[in-house]
């Protein structure tokens, strides 16, 4: 690896981060790519929608987002932990950063409607925020399995007058609600903008997500700084499609920290996957001997997707990044230990991140090091599944 | 020029109109029956689709059809020596999804569809951006590579499409994944939008569900493509005599 390589700058010109990425659509698609690629480099070199993206941001969103030490939590583990607080953003996670960008670009693009996919029902509620702002209509592609474990985002999303249509196909989660998603699209690319959740899905949306979600890694640093931390030792965040964790690397990519992801060991795109083709990207997939792709199993329904953004494939290739995994095992312990030291409930995505830093202060992680965390989400959302889950013992 | 191309050139001077039912490997046990079948009612070629699990481009019958073919066990091996077993006079293309190749080997797929008797692929999550290693894999072999034009597609892209795509250019009738439609949607301005840039025999497909409908597209176009109403009516149990008597019905049209 050269001195100088530079991380996470743009992709070429086929929107690949080294041997990952590109765009596998059907032709029908290509032309709203090739569309959204256009819009999304003009608006984002324009200084007038770079300053409304922002200000929605501050004055819609909340941002910026405090970074809080967890007084408590670092000195039980001896390291010390700071937490990039996204569950205080407006609808309780970080992806309200990506759908404030890509609503205002189908404004910009002359569409009148945005359709979405969700997994744990994050990313969907913030879109039909996002979408109620601006008048858009909203439809929200979510598998039939998470409409039941995510009972209240979906009767969110219905109060910000969306559409929400279960997905009965496939394995009836996350990648299914992608497949729908991008199937429903075909039909209506005319006047409809799909607004992808995470940094996955052909060129131009891994880049374009990365680049929306980035405030959170470029604000952690500027805190950082102002708090006399400097640099951490870690960045440490959730991976499922890798939305959070881009977004928080992008601040510290060129830095000497050292970026760990983790994710859901049902899930485990890295840990488990080889490189495949699946939702218009190459990128490492978790897929069975015949490239069928494998149903992800996570406690955590944000988590249960079998592939990962191609940039965090690229990252990992690389071995600028690091992607570890924990197990839906130690999940709700991790959610206990930092709802009652730190007055935070995470949410079950984030809680990942919890976990791995709670089994390793002092294993992996030197004793003194410091670690800046990703909070992702709050934890609002999924109290009913842990209720369900503590009281069957399970 | 590949056997494919040839073979649907000769047959475009002989004034017949192409008919390409498609059907899914493996969801029957008697699957290649309806291939035969189809061929003795009067296909020209025939499509074979590959199981995937996430077919993002089709609808709901192919999508059933998948699934129940997939939980058959079937894979591209096995599908492949079934077909090498079948002696017939016309071509087939197989249809499957980029990473069923992907993950079994570029070189190694194009290999092993040749050997099978495959005469071309239709892959179509393959954008012609992405499709130069499967074009390299292709080239050593007689597979030919059948590109889709949509409804989207602007005219500097069909030319570009047009002249990557062997064998014949899929026109999609519509802006939709496949299944069953009641009308022709956009085919006459995609064909003609293909004609335009190329002399190579254009089919249209996707929508295509009566023997009316297809005499239509027949009018504009050399052939058409027919899936999803041949589908629909073998997971419901249609015979290969059935199925030879409902694509007889779609060649009784077109003639």
């Amino acid at each position: 690896m050269a001195e100088d390589t530079v991380y996470m700058s743009t992709p070429d010109e086929f929107g690949r981060f080294g041997e990952f990425g590109g765009r596998f659509v059907p032709e029908a698609l290509m032309p709203a790519c090739l569309e959204l690629e256009d819009a999304f480099l003009d608006a984002w070199s324009d200084r007038e929608f770079l300053a409304e993206y922002q200000s929605v941001l501050a004055d819609f969103a909340g941002r910026p987002t405090p970074i809080t030490p967890l007084a408590r939590l670092s000195e039980r583990l001896g390291i010390s932990i700071y937490a990039k607080r996204e569950d205080l953003a407006h609808t309780g996670s970080h992806k309200i950063n990506n759908v404030v960008g890509q609503t205002l670009l189908t404004v910009r693009m002359g569409k009148s409607r945005v359709i979405a996919e969700t997994g744990a029902g994050q990313h969907g509620v913030a879109t039909a925020t996002a979408a109620a702002r601006l008048g858009l209509a909203c439809t929200i592609f979510m598998g039939e399995v998470d409409t039941k474990r995510q009972e209240l985002n979906v009767f969110r999303m219905e109060l910000l007058g969306a559409t929400v249509v279960p997905v009965t196909s496939g394995s009836r989660t996350l990648k299914d609600a992608v497949n729908e998603a991008m199937r429903e699209w075909v039909t209506c690319v005319e006047d409809t903008h799909y607004c992808l959740g995470s940094v996955m899905g052909p060129h131009p949306f891994p880049w374009m997500v990365r680049e929306m979600q980035s405030i959170i890694g470029h604000e952690a640093a500027r805190q950082l700084r102002d708090i006399r931390v400097g640099t951490p030792d870690y960045v440490v965040a959730c991976v499922g499609g890798g939305s959070n964790a881009a977004g928080v690397f992008a601040g510290f990519a060129n830095s000497s920290a050292q970026l760990v992801g983790v994710e859901a060991a049902g899930g485990a795109a890295v840990g488990h996957g080889s490189p495949g083709v699946l939702h218009g990207m190459r990128s490492l997939i978790m897929q069975d001997e015949f490239g069928q792709i494998e149903e992800a199993h996570s406690i955590s329904a944000g988590l249960d997707y079998p592939g990962i953004g191609p940039e965090h494939a690229h990252l990992a290739a690389s071995g600028r990044a690091r992607y570890v995994e924990v197990g839906d095992e130690v999940i709700i312990d991790a959610l206990r230990t930092l709802s009652e030291l730190e007055g935070i409930i995470p949410a079950l995505e984030s809680a990942h991140a919890v976990a791995w830093l709670i089994r390793e202060a002092g294993r992996e992680i030197p004793l003194g090091s410091s670690v800046l965390l990703n909070m992702s989400g709050r934890g609002d959302k999924d109290v009913a599944q842990v209720l369900s889950i503590l009281r069957s013992g399970s | 020029m590949k056997s494919l191309e040839r073979h649907l050139r000769a047959l475009r001077k002989t004034g017949v109109k192409a008919l390409v039912p498609y059907f899914m490997a493996g969801v029957t046990t008697d699957w290649v029956r309806h291939v035969e079948a189809a061929v003795a009612g009067g296909a020209s070629a025939v499509e074979i689709g590959v199981p995937f699990s996430d077919p993002m481009m089709d609808g709901v019958v192919i999508q059933e059809a998948g699934l129940r073919s997939l939980a058959n066990g079937t894979t591209l091996d096995s599908l492949c020596a079934e077909v090498a077993g079948l002696t017939l006079d016309v071509p087939l293309v197989a249809m499957s999804y980029y990473n069923v190749f992907h993950h079994y080997g570029l070189a190694a797929s194009a290999r092993r569809l040749a050997d099978s008797g495959f005469d071309g692929a239709i892959v179509p999550d393959l954008a012609p951006e992405e499709a130069e290693p499967w074009r390299d894999a292709c080239h050593s072999v007689d597979v030919a590579t059948v590109f889709l034009v949509a409804p989207s597609t602007p005219s500097e892209r069909v030319t570009r499409i047009a002249a990557m795509s062997e064998g014949f250019v899929y026109a999609a009738a519509r802006m939709a994944v496949t299944g069953r439609a009641s009308d022709l949607g956009a085919a006459p301005r995609v064909v003609a939008a293909v004609r335009r840039a190329t002399d190579l025999p254009t089919y249209v497909g996707i929508g295509i569900t009566t023997p009316e409908q297809a005499r239509e597209a027949a009018q504009v176009a050399d052939g058409v493509i027919v899936g999803s109403a041949l589908v629909r009516t073998i997971l419901d149990g249609a015979s290969p005599a059935d199925t030879e008597e409902l694509v007889n019905s779609f060649r009784r049209a077109l003639d």
